[in-house]
């Protein structure tokens, strides 16, 4: 029994190639596996009118942030593409924006109207929160009644973007549910989905590993100097000490990981152990070199990471955790995996893929994979997850630094 | 073969991880190297919760700590083998 060796067990990527899924084709021709209508507020400002207007239009999902006044450079840009992503993600079938004014809204509004779907927005000034909500109330409830009608059709899991992030880990995640999603990723990238990694704090100490994971020389460099820049620019600008506050957590120490380096190289353990990554993206970034894997330059903090990957495009994300991270995302089902048995016991309830016979050595990895595999396409096919039945939604804009 | 106490990555680790709840000082512990499904036996000198490490071999004071074959800090006391390895011993080497 090799544990954690890919494809080593009869499972080979033409075991996964069949494997179909029911989606929404969207305009564009992705395909997402919800069928959301986002209210979408440009800036902090706007929040009350877009949470007004899905309190009104029961079925639509506001998505609150905490952001988008007075940025600039490469923080608003990043604002920008976060937001615009969101709206053009295929779970998402409809938009409507609200902002204070229309001039940043419109430009959200084109973003998305890029993708072809249906897309309004509207700003405040001139006409106040309560005009402005009747107004986008109308548009909603037209956007959601066309939601409703819209069919899944059957697509090839080739046609799926699947990205990953762990949380709350410990040493039972590097030992049997990162494993779990390398063993996915190493069955389903060779069949052609999109898959996605980051946390680019958080691969401190397996760095060398990780540039060696890239495709070509040059795409491991653009890796490398990512990683090296947080380091040089955040951390050592930053830190007080030595980061053992914070990196890892006291959720990760209370678990058993002692340091960084160690809860790097369990993180690590989510890429498998045959994929290649095929490029670096900035937050937020849409990949654009075709199928296969993906690292994305991100924080290492659950909410905004699994943010920045569904902006960038991906419509499920596989969520490895040890002491029991309850994150999930208004619009990009979140699939919990975990391994270890004392979490299964305590809450149950935020774990949809049970792991911990890895422990136990009466499941190995390439089984765990399976199943893994096996709720990927129930969830794309439309089984709420753990997080989505319990409402955590959480949507976290990531800031680089002070608005002016 | 049972179901293990102990789980270590790599045959060059120092340290292996207690995969078992509420594991008592004393206990005759079932390990097993997950890279090749070799087994072995070691005592716990300690009580160790689930998830946290015990030392493979008596370490020394400022050895490099040994997982998934990497290195992943260093030992700040000495360490004796089958003892808990965990933030009171073991620190970064980053940052």
């Amino acid at each position: 029994m090799a544990q954690g060796n890919g494809n080593g067990n009869g499972h080979g990527s033409n075991g996964h190639s069949n494997l179909k899924f029911w989606g929404y084709r969207r305009e564009n021709g992705r395909v997402g596996v919800r069928n959301h209508v986002v209210i979408l507020p440009l800036d902090d400002l706007s929040n009350a009118a877009c949470e007004a207007v899905a309190n009104n239009i029961k079925g639509t999902i506001a998505l609150p942030h905490a952001y988008g006044r007075l940025q600039f450079g490469e923080d608003l840009e990043l604002h920008f593409r976060t937001l615009i992503g969101t709206g053009s993600n295929p779970n998402v079938a409809a938009v409507v924006v609200i902002g204070i004014e229309d001039q940043w809204t419109n430009q959200v509004v084109e973003g998305i109207a890029k993708t072809g779907k249906p897309v309004t927005g509207f700003g405040i000034e001139g006409t106040g929160d309560i005009g402005t909500i009747a107004k986008a109330s109308r548009v909603a409830k037209d956007y959601l009644q066309k939601a409703s009608e819209l069919r899944r059709e059957e697509c090839d899991i080739s046609e799926l973007w699947v990205s990953t992030k762990c949380g709350e880990s410990d040493t039972t995640t590097g030992l049997a549910s990162c494993p779990t999603v390398g063993n996915m990723y190493d069955k389903l990238i060779p069949v052609g989905i999109h898959g996605c990694f980051g946390e680019t704090s958080e691969i401190t100490g397996a760095e060398h590993l990780a540039k060696e994971r890239a495709a070509t020389p040059e795409i491991g460099e653009k890796w490398y100097r990512m990683w090296k820049a947080y380091q040089d620019d955040v951390i050592e600008a930053h830190k007080t000490n030595d980061l053992s506050d914070s990196q890892p957590t006291k959720g990760n120490i209370a678990g058993g990981l002692t340091t960084i380096e160690e809860k790097a190289l369990g993180n690590l353990e989510k890429i498998g152990r045959e994929c290649r990554y095929i490029d670096a993206l900035e937050p937020a970034e849409a990949p654009a070199k075709g199928p296969g894997l993906y690292y994305m330059d991100t924080s290492s903090a659950a909410a905004e990471c699994v943010t920045l990957m569904a902006a960038a495009g991906y419509a499920v994300h596989t969520f490895p955790t040890g002491q029991g991270n309850v994150i999930g995302n208004p619009i990009v089902p979140v699939i919990k995996i975990t391994g270890n048995p004392k979490t299964m016991r305590t809450m149950s309830e935020h774990i949809d893929v049970d792991v911990s016979g890895v422990l136990r050595r009466d499941m190995t990895i390439p089984e765990a994979g399976d199943a893994l595999i096996e709720m990927v396409v129930r969830t794309a096919n439309g089984r709420l997850t753990a997080a989505e039945a319990l409402g955590h939604r959480e949507f976290v804009m990531t800031k680089l630094y002070r608005s002016a | 073969m049972g179901a293990p106490h102990l789980l270590v990555h790599d045959r060059k680790d120092t340290v292996g991880v207690v995969v078992v709840e509420g594991l008592k000082a004393g206990t005759d512990m079932l390990g097993v190297v997950t890279a090749d499904n070799s087994d072995f036996r070691l005592s716990a000198k300690h009580d160790i919760p689930i998830g946290h490490k015990v030392a493979l071999v008596d370490i020394k004071n400022g050895d490099t700590i040994w997982k998934y074959g990497q290195d992943i800090g260093r030992a700040i006391a000495d360490i004796g083998k089958g003892e808990h390895v965990h933030v009171h011993n073991v620190k970064t080497k980053r940052w």
